[in-house]
């Protein structure tokens, strides 16, 4: 049937995006086992890069700062997220929420250098005006990148919240449950799946964020994508090919998980759920 | 339980006022802000601000600067023209994928998207340093020229305009695939099979049926790459050359090289007009297409 339905400039057209999308990850993690410093010479197969990658201990101690900084972010990200994904669908609607359903929506289109500019602009005055907080470093990095990761999500949590049967709470609202409990008992563990993906999300937006970071960090709280960016400025240099082929891995044994537990494991129930989302006619025939 | 109920929009609230709307008063102020006289800290007391456009008025000298000096104009032209275009070609090639993906058996469409999505979870910065490796001088792309005789010395590719291109397009593509796969699989395929047996030839079946029904996914793909991209900064300072100016390369030298934090925040102001336009301009097509339909 696919062959019918997908004619080949169609396959041929989409082997270009794929390759387009691939060829530079799969470059990154050849070089990052050339002996060669010259990234077009094959010296033969060599994991120095690796040693040197972790003999680096600027990289090395920015690299824990910043999965500190990600894994706090995303934490605090979650919980404001839920708050505010909760306040936007909450009925009747509270006081605020326009306002709020506005607060959240700018920093996803705001550009990140203004996002940047702006928390900086606010550490420099509230410290001259009130002294807090003391000089720049992890927890004004933190804090910005809260403000940031906590409407991606708002975005995730709200998009589940909106799929719930509003009958469940209700039901458990009719049995006496008061309304935390209904929090806790009902919709907490039909949610909680988005809250996993929201923190991942927002782990993953801090992690990698520089330019936020670079304006709200101090002396010697450098992250390492800020140490990656003065590295790369400097030219191409190998032991970014070892990193990013850490870092592909990493995800590829992340996603390839996920993909597992979601598609392979739960077999047949999950591969119709995801048929009956697609009207029928789109199926097999 | 009306506290508590009243809690979940306050704590929220709070937060977003204080480190979201706050900092953007401030740079809002700051761009109506004398420029800071040297050796005092670019950030002047409030009180002194207040005293000083009491007597003064408000300092328009940082936004004069904006029409004044052509790197401004240049630097948002040429934002626009780098986010249209790229999202342009994002749109060409990411179609095509979300197309095949939509019209997969399902298990397969499950792995193709994964296999989408997977790049955006790594680096976005390690990701350009790739790209860096593919497109300089003695780079994979220049040696696969020369190999195929299409060229005989290396062409310069990276830091140029086109190298930015590029990496726009190698950065956001899975954010064209995603809003445009999901609307192609909401599409019903029977009805090309109608179009065909009333005499339309596939193309003239995907250019009536197939495009206007899967216009709501080219929006929001649209939205997704155009938006991030007008502001972005990493790419065009890694990949394009020194001309290739963009608004979040002009801010951030204006703040890190100047240090003219007053004129860097007019700069962050009108780059917010320029965003608020197209998104505005976008929002009003948008809601006149749902209401027409």
């Amino acid at each position: 049937m696919s062959a019918a339905r997908r004619p080949w400039p169609l396959l041929a057209a989409m082997a270009v995006g794929y390759a387009f999308l691939y060829i530079p990850l799969v470059c990154v993690v050849a070089y990052s086992f050339n002996a060669s410093r010259l990234v077009t010479v094959w010296g033969g197969f060599s994991t120095k890069w690796y040693g040197a990658l972790f003999a680096n201990q600027p990289i090395l101690d920015a690299a824990q700062r910043s999965f500190a900084i990600a894994a706090a972010a995303a934490t605090v990200s979650v919980f404001i997220g839920t708050l505010t994904a909760l306040a936007l669908s909450q009925l009747p609607p509270p006081r605020g929420r326009g306002l709020l359903s506005l607060l959240v929506a700018a920093p996803l289109v705001m550009p990140e250098v203004i996002l940047g500019l702006s928390a900086l602009l606010l550490f420099v005055g509230m410290q001259q005006a009130v002294g807090w907080p003391a000089g720049r470093g992890m927890l004004t990095i933190g804090i910005a990148h809260v403000t940031l990761c906590a409407c991606y999500a708002t975005v995730v949590v709200r998009a589940r919240l909106s799929q719930l049967d509003p009958s469940l709470t209700e039901a458990a609202m009719d049995l006496g449950a008061r309304p935390l409990s209904v929090f806790m008992r009902v919709t907490l563990p039909l949610i909680a799946p988005a809250l996993v993906a929201a923190w991942l999300l927002a782990f993953t937006l801090s992690l990698d964020d520089l330019v936020v970071a670079s304006f709200t960090s101090g002396p010697g709280s450098s992250t390492l994508p800020m140490l990656i960016y003065s590295k790369v400025k400097l030219g191409v240099t190998p032991e970014m090919n070892a990193l990013a082929t850490i870092v592909i891995g990493v995800v590829v044994a992340f996603v390839g998980l996920a993909y597992w537990l979601l598609f392979q494991r739960g077999g047949a129930a999950s591969q119709d759920s995801v048929a009956t989302n697609v009207r029928p006619g789109a199926g097999s025939k | 339980m009306k506290g508590a109920r009243w809690l979940v929009t306050a704590v929220p609230l709070a937060w977003l006022g204080v480190f979201f709307l706050l900092p953007f008063l401030v740079v809002v102020a700051m761009s109506v802000a004398p420029p800071a006289a040297p050796g005092h800290s670019p950030l002047p007391a409030p009180s002194g601000l207040l005293r000083e456009w009491a007597t003064n008025g408000l300092d328009w000298r940082n936004y004069a600067a904006l029409f004044r000096d052509s790197l401004y104009f240049d630097a948002y032209l040429n934002s626009l023209l780098f986010a249209g275009v790229s999202t342009f070609a994002c749109l060409l090639l990411g179609y095509p994928i979300a197309y095949g993906i939509a019209r997969a058996r399902p298990a397969q469409r499950a792995m193709l998207l994964m296999l989408v999505v997977l790049p955006f979870w790594t680096s976005s910065l390690l990701r350009n340093y790739a790209l860096i490796g593919i497109l300089k001088g003695n780079g994979l792309l220049n040696q696969v020229l020369m190999g195929l005789g299409l060229v005989d010395s290396p062409v310069e590719i990276l830091h140029t305009d086109l190298a930015v291109y590029i990496g726009i397009v190698y950065g956001y593509l899975p954010f064209m695939v995603l809003p445009l796969a999901a609307s192609l699989m909401r599409l019903d395929f029977t009805l090309l099979e109608a179009a065909a047996d009333l005499g339309a030839r596939p193309l003239e079946a995907f250019w009536r049926v197939t495009w206007p029904l899967s216009r709501p996914g080219v929006v929001a793909g649209s939205l997704l790459v155009f938006v991030p991209a007008l502001g972005e900064f990493v790419i065009p300072d890694l990949l394009g050359g020194p001309r290739a100016l963009t608004i979040g390369r002009v801010i951030w030298t204006e703040f890190f090289s100047n240090r003219d934090w007053a004129r860097a925040a007019a700069v962050a102001v009108g780059a917010l007009v320029v965003v608020a336009v197209p998104l505005l301009l976008f929002e009003r097509r948008g809601g006149r297409k749902e209401a027409a339909t």
